[in-house]
C-alpha cells in the first residue's frame, strides 16, 4: 500500500510542475492549463488526507471530498470565465503571447 | 491501492504534467493535460474516492479539455510560440523557484507520520454508523445494506455529508454544506452571465440598415 507521504509527494510534484509551467510558458492558454493542474494537485492532497484520517465510524472523512467537489466546481467556472477573457483579449490584441501584453507593466 | 498501480498512475500523471509544460503546440499540451488528469482520477479511485474520481474524469478530462481545445481551434494561432531568445533571468527564476519549493516539500515530508492506509472495515463501520438508529430504519438504509454487503456507498456518504443528516440516522448530526452549495450556485450563475457579457460583440452602427 502506498503511504501518505508518497501521495503528498506526488501532489507536490504536480503542483511544482504546474508552477514551473506558469512561470516558463508564454502562451496564455498553456499558462491557464498549468493553473488547472495546480488546482488538481491540491485536490489530491485533500483526498489523500480524507482517506488516511478515518472518521470515528471507520469510514473516510467525507468533508475533504465535499471540499474537492466545491473546488472542481469553482475551477470549471474559472475556466469558462478565463477562456472568455482570453478570447476577448485575442480580439483586441491579436495575440496570446504574454510577452506582447505589457501595457500594465509598471 | 496496490503499489504497482500507484506507481504507474502517478507516473502517468507526472509524465502528462511534464509533457504539458514541454510541448510547444497547445493542442498537444491539452492532450497531455488529459493524460495527467486521467492519472489523477485513477489515484482518487485508488484512495476509495470513487465519486471524486468520476467527477474528475467528467469535468476535467471531458468538459474543461473540450473547452480548451475549442478555444485553441477558435483562435487558430498561426505563429505558435516562436523560439526567440528567452530572458535568462526568467529561465533561472523559473527553474529555481519550483526547485526551492520542491526542496521545502522534501524537507517537510519526513516529519509527518509515515502511515499506510488502514483497510476500511466496512461491516463494523455499518454498525458504528447506525449506532443510534432504530432497527427498521437502519434496515431500510441503502448505506447500511451496501456496507454490510462489503461495498463502499461512496456517493451516498458524500451526499450525506454535503446535505447534512438528522440525528436519527447516525450517531452525530451534521449541519451539512447547504449554504456553500447555494453560494456555488450563485457563483455559477454569475460566471455564466459574465461569460455571455464578455463574449458579446459591440454592435457596429450600420447607417444603411437602421432596423438591425
Amino acid at each position: 500500500m502506498a503511504s501518505l507521504q508518497e501521495y503528498l509527494f506526488i501532489s507536490g510534484l504536480l503542483f511544482t510542475i504546474g508552477l514551473a509551467g506558469v512561470l516558463v510558458r508564454r502562451n496564455i492558454i498553456v499558462i491557464f492549463m498549468c493553473l488547472e493542474l495546480m488546482l488538481s494537485a491540491a485536490n489530491l492532497t485533500l483526498v489523500a488526507f480524507s482517506r488516511f484520517n478515518l472518521s470515528s465510524n471507520g469510514l473516510p472523512d467525507y468533508n475533504g471530498q465535499v471540499l474537492v467537489f466545491f473546488i472542481v466546481t469553482v475551477a470549471a467556472a474559472e475556466v469558462a470565465v478565463g477562456l472568455a477573457i482570453i478570447v476577448a483579449l485575442y480580439r483586441a490584441r491579436q495575440t496570446v503571447d504574454v510577452k506582447d501584453l505589457t501595457s500594465m507593466r509598471g | 491501492m496496490e503499489p504497482v498501480f500507484f506507481y504507474s498512475f502517478s507516473g502517468l500523471a507526472v509524465a502528462g504534467a511534464i509533457a504539458l509544460v514541454l510541448f510547444r503546440n497547445p493542442v498537444n499540451s491539452a492532450m497531455s493535460m488529459v493524460a495527467a488528469f486521467v492519472g489523477l482520477a485513477a489515484l482518487f479511485i485508488g484512495l476509495n474516492a470513487y465519486f471524486v474520481g468520476i467527477i474528475q474524469i467528467l469535468v476535467y478530462a471531458g468538459a474543461i479539455m473540450v473547452l480548451f481545445l475549442f478555444i485553441i481551434m477558435l483562435l487558430d494561432i498561426k505563429a505558435a510560440e516562436r523560439p526567440k531568445r528567452r530572458n535568462p533571468l526568467l529561465l533561472v527564476s523559473a527553474t529555481f523557484i519550483p526547485l526551492i519549493f520542491l526542496g521545502q516539500l522534501c524537507a517537510v515530508l519526513p516529519n509527518i507520520e509515515n502511515q499506510s492506509p488502514q483497510p476500511l472495515a466496512l461491516e463494523e463501520a455499518a454498525d458504528k454508523h447506525f449506532k443510534a438508529a432504530d432497527k427498521p430504519e437502519r434496515d431500510q438504509s441503502e448505506i447500511y445494506r451496501s456496507l454490510k454487503e462489503g461495498s463502499l456507498p461512496d456517493v451516498h456518504l458524500v451526499g450525506l455529508t454535503m446535505f447534512g443528516h438528522r440525528g436519527d440516522n447516525a450517531s452525530i448530526p451534521t449541519p451539512g454544506y447547504n449554504f456553500p452549495l447555494q453560494v456555488i450556485g450563485v457563483l455559477l450563475l454569475v460566471a455564466t452571465v459574465g461569460v455571455v457579457a464578455l463574449s458579446l460583440k459591440k454592435k457596429e452602427p450600420r447607417p444603411e440598415d437602421p432596423d438591425s
